[in-house]
């Protein structure tokens, strides 16, 4: 999971590498096809940095798939899975797309905001957990209200749920 | 996908009822703008791509009797055999209007505040398409504005997203320094990390831009757009000539815009054309004439010092001859000014006089059957299979001839180099070749003589004096060798650092000589902005006005053989001189020297006698000639600052106080008809390869390398703050090979004192690879190098401590 205390590295590493060009081989081998290779790179990394995309991290990316790190950057940008400030060790995504806040995810962000003391978009002061602004769906909407903490999809969350599960958090 | 389209294969479309042949594979707004349909658009601009971001251009299209659902945007939909499109129809204005009101839910109204206002794409639309009370009543989103740097002034409030700055910095500068960061209601347009833009080209994301999110820092608030009237000008700083409107106000310069011509610089201008505009207004305008008196200064009338200046000259004559008296012009003198001096020089009796100050070596004489210049044609370049280039790096020299070489090189071309140092080029070269300086006429000779086994033929016997190169494998000669040999076609171009190589000479006869053996057009990127103008003119030692030969002193010998009169044109020699120790000394044992310059410098106040104030950039009308030919006139904008003249005028003048015949003239554009005359069809020339230059031993020891920085190429550049304030006019640093930076103790961050001759300096050291061992790179024309060696030349490092 996230949040390794090991420091991080600033190039790619070995294992990185080799990560990437898994990904490679799936994609046309032209310039084109290695900008295509940006997304998966980038969770690959961000994986090994503590949850985040510290700008060195992302330039390294650009290196290694021969962009502009402007390019890396849009993108890291544009996805909300990507986060590209210092977050917590867990990440806690509570969706608010049509059919969770239809089962009530309002009350359910309203809830853990007041549980952790933080709004959204903010992470807790001992740097466990970061709440994260603005999920899109999920595709679990059978189950919703739901929310992804790392990489773990909780489904027909309550208040009790939402303490069981946070509380869990280390 | 480009905009225009060169398709011979035309289909029939009918918009807005004319029925029209048209290019196959062209976008609906190109057909449009052919024929003057205007469509509104935001996004589109014909020289990037076309992402369709914007909606604005959406238009009503019906194919085969039926109508598409929904409205297309023109920039993106390609023109169809049958195809009925209508700019205008109900359909298409209901689209183009709530795109409008879209587009300005979050656009502030901040219009009489803004600079954009009154020349705004977005206010002109929305006087068309908006509505005009707004249906939006929530807030509106506000973005923190990030520094681009001292050119660019930011209101990313104001942005629509359009990206044109951003394709502008990835397609055409090719640094991709912007980005469309995060998403949706959240985009904002930025560098994400805050490096700001610092491209070579950036002010044209100012043109660019639709709105007032990204205007010029300088011209900020400084003037409204419809207050100021347009004036056609030509750049002054290199031999393209870009073309300029300058934009005035009261009889000052407020800004400097591009003019199209696709001949020369299409609708971009440099940064460095933009805004050196400044140094005209510079506070640092000498605004008198002022005479020496010991020490002292004092300020004078025209009168007096124009008696003054003809009495230093008689005197000399009377005393020493003619020939002690010497003239030293800026390549970016106008050719008016140029022929003046010419005449002026010779009446005198003396064909000492040039433009040439950063040429080392003058070996080979003045070409006699043409002016320097480029063979090829500066829009012919975009489509070179080969451009080799020698001694040159064209993105600091001419930023939109680099601009065309690297079209070329996307288009599939070869850019090869052959270069005393690795250059921080903005796309890929093929081949680049990196000889230690003294090394690079063996490499150019090692090269001709391999292209002459590949194309089959004789080797000219002149090639066996330069030995064979050690520092470059014979594998990459002859790589770069197969390169040349091959067809299709191609343009040997020979840049600033032959012009300042002690070995220069041989350098452009070896590079013609390439030319030949391969086929290829030759060009010289000449320094300055009328370095051809300077030949018509005769503005040199060995030409005279008239068309013939002379041996005068050229602008070496005139400082290794100090004369005791001098006469400079436009030029701090701390900086322009090729040795500006040198240029000192002359000064300094002669007796009297008389600067013509628009600015007061502590330098010529140190080695002038008497100093006339000269009208700067946009205060002359005259002409200059650039590296294709092209004889590009200007005229005068605004009253010179002060008491300066424009320099034909002071000139005209001191041809009549010293009796000069024929000095009668009363506008500029008499000596640009005269010139013109005498000059016939004078065309470029090619350095001559029927006599060979002789190989020379080169110079041992540690080697300075380095051409005028990107803003220190002249006093005009110099003299403008906000060029001063960017990256590239910071204090020079020396770069040099990592093993020779151990083998002096030298780290990254460390000081080293570079001597040359009695000059010494402290530079910052930066070890890189790219610079060949033996030798360390010192770019010239910055704040902390005023005043060191040659150029190129002879240096001694020692290790000055971690900090000075």
């Amino acid at each position: 999971m996230s949040g390794a205390a090991k420091p991080v590295e600033e190039g790619l590493t070995e294992q990185e590498r080799i990560e990437i060009d898994a990904w490679l081989t799936r994609f046309p081998d032209s310039a084109e096809g290695k900008r295509s290779a940006v997304i998966p790179a980038l969770h690959i990394v961000q994986h090994n940095s503590g949850g985040w995309l510290p700008r060195a991290r992302m330039d390294a990316v650009a290196e290694y798939l021969e962009l502009a790190p402007t390019r890396v950057y849009e993108v890291a940008t544009f996805y909300g899975m990507f986060d590209v400030e210092p977050v917590g060790r867990h990440k806690v995504n509570i969706c608010t797309n049509i059919s969770c806040m239809l089962r009530g995810s309002n009350e359910i962000v309203e809830y853990a905001e007041k549980k952790l003391g933080i709004r959204l978009g903010e992470t807790t002061s001992d740097g466990r957990i970061t709440l994260k602004r603005e999920e899109e769906c999920l595709a679990a909407c059978a189950g919703a209200p739901m929310m992804l903490v790392d990489e773990v999809y909780y489904t027909e969350l309550t208040p009790e749920k939402i303490d069981q599960i946070l509380d869990e958090l280390e | 996908m480009s905009a225009v389209v060169e398709n011979t294969e035309k289909v029939s479309i009918e918009i807005d009822g004319q029925t029209v042949e048209v290019p196959k594979g062209a976008s609906i707004i190109a057909v449009a703008d052919e024929l003057g349909i205007d469509i509104p658009r935001f996004c589109y601009h014909s020289k990037l791509s076309a992402p369709a971001n914007c909606r604005m251009c959406l238009v009503d299209v019906e194919m085969g009797g039926r109508p598409v659902p929904k409205p297309l945007p023109a920039c993106i939909t390609t023109v169809a055999d049958g195809m009925v499109v209508r700019t205008a129809s109900e359909r298409a204005l209901k689209a183009q209007q709530g795109v409008m009101e879209f587009l300005l839910i979050n656009h502030p109204l901040d219009c009489p505040i803004c600079d954009q206002g009154g020349e705004c794409e977005l206010q002109d639309l929305a006087l068309g398409y908006g509505r005009s009370v707004s249906r939006f009543v929530e807030g509106k989103r506000v973005v923190k504005d990030e520094n681009l740097g001292p050119l660019i002034a930011t209101e990313m409030t104001r942005c629509i997203h359009c990206t044109r700055c951003v394709r502008f910095l990835d397609e055409i500068a090719g640094t991709s320094e912007l980005g469309a960061m995060h998403r949706g209601e959240h985009t904002e347009i930025g560098t994400l990390v805050g490096d700001g833009v610092h491209s070579e080209l950036s002010g044209n994301i100012i043109d660019l831009c639709p709105v007032g999110a990204l205007t010029s820092r300088p011209y900020r608030f400084t003037a409204r757009a419809w207050e100021m009237t347009s004036h056609a000008g030509i750049a002054p700083h290199d031999c393209l000539g870009s073309n300029v409107e300058l934009h005035q106000l009261r009889g000052r310069i407020k800004r400097v815009v591009p003019r199209d011509n696709e001949a020369v610089n299409e609708c971009w201008i440099s940064d460095r054309d933009r805004f050196s505009y400044e140094g005209a207004v510079s506070e640092n305008r000498l605004l008198a004439p002022l005479l020496r008196d010991g020490d002292q200064w004092h300020e004078v009338d025209w009168q007096t010092a124009l008696e003054a200046v003809a009495n230093a000259l008689r005197d000399t004559v009377d005393a020493h001859g003619a020939e002690a008296v010497g003239s030293l012009i800026s390549p970016s003198a106008t050719l008016e000014e140029m022929a003046l001096h010419s005449a002026l020089m010779r009446a005198l009796g003396s064909d000492n006089i040039d433009t040439r100050l950063q040429r080392a070596d003058f070996r080979d004489a003045t070409s006699p059957q043409g002016f320097p210049g480029i063979e090829t044609d500066f829009s012919e370049l975009d489509n070179q299979d080969t451009v080799l280039l020698i001694g040159s790096y064209p993105r600091q020299e001419q930023p939109l001839l680099n601009h065309r070489l690297r079209k070329a090189a996307l288009a599939g071309g070869h850019v090869l180099a052959i270069n005393p140092c690795g250059f921080d080029w903005n796309f890929d070269l093929s081949q680049e070749l990196i000889a230690h300086v003294a090394e690079l006429p063996a490499v150019l000779a090692a090269t001709a003589r391999e292209l002459a086994r590949k194309k089959g033929l004789e080797e000219p016997a002149a090639l066996s004096a330069w030995q064979t190169p050690s520092s470059v494998s014979a594998d990459k000669i002859e790589q770069l060798a197969v390169v040349l040999a091959s067809d299709g076609k191609k343009t040997v171009l020979s840049g600033a650092l032959v012009e300042g190589h002690p070995a220069g000479a041989e350098l452009r006869y070896l590079g013609a000589l390439i030319a030949e053996l391969s086929g290829a057009a030759y060009g010289a990127l000449t320094p300055g902005a009328n370095s051809a103008g300077a030949w018509l003119a005769g503005a040199l030692p060995d030409r005279r006005p008239d068309g013939s030969a002379a041996r005068g002193l050229n602008a070496q010998s005139m400082l290794t053989n100090p004369l005791k009169a001098y006469l400079l044109h436009g030029i701090e020699p701390e900086h322009d001189c090729h040795d500006p120790q040198l240029a000192a000394q002359a000064f300094a044992a002669a007796e009297h020297v008389i600067a013509l310059s628009s600015w007061d410098t502590p330098a010529l106040r140190e080695q002038a006698s008497i100093l006339l104030p000269l009208a700067a950039f946009g205060e002359t009308a005259g002409t200059f000639v650039n590296a294709n030919g092209h004889w590009q006139i200007f005229g005068g904008v605004g009253q010179p600052l002060g008491e300066a003249r424009p320099g034909w005028r002071v000139l005209r003048v001191l041809g009549n106080i010293l009796g000069t015949p024929g000095f009668d003239y009363e506008a500029p554009d008499q000596i640009h008809a005269e010139v013109k005359t005498r000059a016939g069809d004078a065309a470029v020339a090619r350095p001559s390869v029927e006599q060979a230059v002789a190989a020379q031993r080169a110079s041992d020891g540690m080697q300075r390398v380095g051409m005028p920085a990107l803003y220190g190429v002249d006093a005009l550049s110099r003299h403008a703050p906000a060029l001063q304030a960017t990256d590239q006019a910071q204090p020079a640093v020396v770069l040099l090979n990592p093993s020779d930076a151990v083998a002096q103790g030298l780290t990254e961050g460390g000081k080293v004192s570079v001597t040359q001759g009695s000059a010494s300096q402290t530079f910052a050291v930066h070890p890189d690879e790219r610079v060949p061992a033996g030798s360390f790179w010192l770019a010239g024309g910055l704040s902390n190098t005023a005043g060191l060696g040659a150029m190129i030349g002879s240096a001694t490092l020692v290790a000055a401590g971690t900090d000075a």
